[in-house]
């Protein structure tokens, strides 16, 4: 019974949401569309959030989001809808990064400019007008400078938890960290294997390297926070200490409010952020559109990295309480 | 030589082979990188917990171990299998921390409400899962993959929508004891025990393993001898439902959080194939739950192998999908009568020359 109430709701949420949108539109208001990849973790939460508090009514626009739910098909339907509605400006965060090019020859042949978000896309860059987004590669270069100023010569034996096989963080940030790692011949890479970004496959790889490298690692990189609670968890059940005090240097990415919490606490001893927010970059972009200025068509948006108290970096910010309280998810 | 061939005519001796075949990689892998050659199975005790290739084998096997007992039944009883014990699983993650947190919280050190009631809750909405998927098997007579294909998308669903689409972590010890250690053992390897013994007991001391195996080799014929036979399926989908919500229980508590997109993923791929290694037949009747376990534990064993042999994760699929299909075709049919076929003409050739 509950599910169908449930159920209910979520359709008469949806129906409201859409005529208050319909109400809204009026003459000089900005129609966006904007797809987006999903609700997988805090960090595309936060990214979501940004979109709506920067597009919003006040701010003279009139945001469609559509949560595709990390459903590539349902991406390209959200994205032939938009077109089909004759909006003004269409926003994608591509799910995956194939495949885009019939749907982006539609949107250009209707004449609606369509700016790339977040993530990299395989199509010609005639077929879309913007990029906006974070360089993964770098947060992995950042990752490997912040270890190499760390060791300062040290010998450094190195595992990895990588994220999902073929995304594009991972493939990113395991080949930043490698660009700076070929210059350090006293750099051990001893494993890599997939956690999937998430806790329990972070645990299960961590207890098997363990095993595997029982006293012959002192470095531990996790490619998000996620992975990251789940390497410290088997850790600790091995009783190998981690840390600013402990035998492992921990390397984790995102910088989620969590995670940064880690770091704090001195457990994560270096994390790289992957910044949510994008939108204010977004809108830059579009109003230049409007404006009918001329516009960057690939814009980075900035990535910090964060180390715990008692170790001070020219790559990074010092966790304090007031950094922590002031990040904006 | 004789008691060799009686040994194989048991019914476990496949899916034990199968299993002994995994570990026998490790031995292999290990003797070829100059490791000591059973260091896959030695156990020890380290910072005051059980330490070992084995037991994480155990240890992580425990959820497939646990579905699969629901699995079994179910397959047995109406020839089908139930595709949503892995959404279940990330409901029960949902319905479990967001009773313990409280609506909205994302992140709580002490509970909100008693331990005992989010279990209870999250375990009462796996079996009301489970009622309604028997129910549409067992009394509309749809067939159950298209049944169960409705909770599959709606219950992970559900579970985002109760936790406000958020990762929320119940941070207190006794929620994380579950999944972590109970003295020096693994609780998650207890949980599955028990779940196991539970299983085997109500199945070797009641009728209900000959009722379900009667009414998945003929469902009419068990109803005109006077089982009721909707009544035996129905229930045989609310154990495997409460099955779902006890891995659930495992694999949140380990992550002490209800990470409701990934709790369970494609988990029931897993179940499904834990039952077919464990030389049962997908098209119900006769079942052996020992089989499936042993099937479950083989399953987990491939993936430990993985990670201790390093074969990278891209490549991982492709040797598991080569591991699963040497252990299936030396079960199938055709190839155990051609080993059977080999064996009696060598016994014959052996009693002529005898002769």
């Amino acid at each position: 019974m509950n599910k169908k109430m449930i159920a209910a709701l979520g359709c008469g949420a949806l129906a409201a949401s859409m005529m208050t949108m319909t109400a809204m539109a009026g003459e000089d208001v900005i129609t966006v569309g904007y797809a987006q990849v999903g609700h997988e973790s805090d960090w595309r939460t936060a990214n979501t959030q940004n979109y709506q508090d920067v597009f919003s009514a006040e701010n003279g626009f009139d945001l469609q989001l559509v949560d595709c739910d990390n459903d590539n098909a349902a991406q390209l339907e959200a994205v032939r809808n938009f077109i089909s509605q004759q909006l003004d400006y269409i926003i994608i965060a591509p799910i995956q990064s194939a495949g885009w090019d019939t749907v982006l020859q539609e949107a250009q042949d209707a004449g609606i400019p369509v700016i790339i978000a977040d993530r990299e896309i395989e199509a010609d860059a005639s077929l879309y007008d913007a990029w906006v987004g974070t360089n993964t590669t770098n947060e992995g270069i950042t990752a490997g400078n912040w270890l190499a100023e760390t060791l300062d010569g040290a010998e450094a034996n190195i595992l990895t938890i990588e994220g999902s096989v073929g995304a594009s963080a991972t493939l990113g940030r395991t080949d930043g960290f490698a660009q700076v790692a070929a210059d350090h011949s006293e750099w051990t890479l001893l494993d890599s294997q997939s956690g999937d970004f998430t806790q329990a496959g972070g645990q299960e790889v961590m207890e098997s390297f363990i095993k595997s490298y029982e006293g012959q690692f002192n470095v531990v990189i996790c490619q998000n926070d996620n992975e990251a609670y789940g390497a410290m968890d088997a850790m600790d059940a091995a009783g190998i200490t981690y840390g600013v005090d402990g035998d492992v240097i921990l390397i984790s990415f995102d910088a989620t409010h969590d995670g940064l919490q880690y770091t704090l606490d001195g457990k994560i001893n270096c994390n790289v952020e992957c910044n949510p927010i994008q939108a204010e970059t977004v809108k830059g972009v579009i109003e230049k559109m409007q404006a009918g200025e001329e516009f960057e068509t690939t814009t980075l948006v900035e990535d910090q990295a964060f180390v715990a108290p008692g170790i001070t970096s020219e790559y990074a910010t010092t966790m304090t309480d007031e950094v922590l309280a002031g990040r904006a998810y | 030589m004789s008691s060799i061939r009686s040994l194989t005519k048991k019914r476990l001796f496949l899916p034990i082979f199968s299993m002994l075949l995994v570990m026998l990689i490790n031995v292999i892998y290990d003797v070829a990188c100059g490791n000591p050659p059973l260091g896959f199975f030695v156990i020890t005790i380290k910072n005051a917990v059980l330490y070992g290739r084995l037991i994480d084998v155990l240890n992580r096997g425990s959820e497939i171990a646990i579905l699969a007992i629901g699995m079994t039944l179910v397959v047995s009883s109406s020839a089908g299998t139930d595709i949503s014990v892995g959404s279940v699983m990330s409901l029960y993650a949902g319905v479990c921390c967001m009773t313990l947190a409280g609506f909205g919280e994302v992140n709580v050190s002490q509970y909100a409400n008693p331990l005992l009631l989010g279990i209870g809750a999250g375990l009462l909405v796996t079996c009301i899962c489970g009622l309604f998927n028997g129910f549409l098997v067992a009394y509309m007579n749809i067939q159950p993959m298209v049944a169960t294909l409705i909770l599959w998308s709606a219950g992970r669903a559900i579970g985002l929508l109760l936790c406000n689409s958020q990762i929320v972590y119940v941070r207190v010890p006794s929620f994380q004891k579950l999944g972590a250690y109970t003295g020096f053992m693994p609780t998650p390897i207890i949980v599955a025990a028990i779940c196991i013994a539970i299983a085997a007991v109500i199945l070797r001391f009641t009728a209900l393993g000959t009722y379900i195996q009667s009414v998945g080799i003929n469902k009419k014929a068990s109803r005109i001898a006077g089982f009721n036979s909707a009544k035996i399926i129905l229930l045989c989908y609310v154990i495997c439902g409460l099955c779902a919500g006890l891995a659930g229980m495992v694999a949140t508590s380990r992550i002490y959080s209800a990470d409701t997109n990934n709790i369970g993923l494609n988990m029931e791929l897993d179940a499904i194939l834990a039952v077919a290694l464990g030389g049962n037949s997908l098209g119900g009747g006769k079942f052996n739950l020992a089989g499936s376990i042993i099937g479950a534990y083989t399953i987990q064993a491939i993936t430990t192998t993985l990670y201790s042999m390093g074969v990278s994760s891209a490549q991982a699929p492709v040797f598991k999908a080569v591991v699963v299909i040497i252990i299936v075709v030396i079960q199938a049919e055709p190839v155990k009568e051609y080993f059977k076929k080999v064996s009696s003409k060598r016994a014959a050739v052996k009693e002529a020359t005898k002769a």
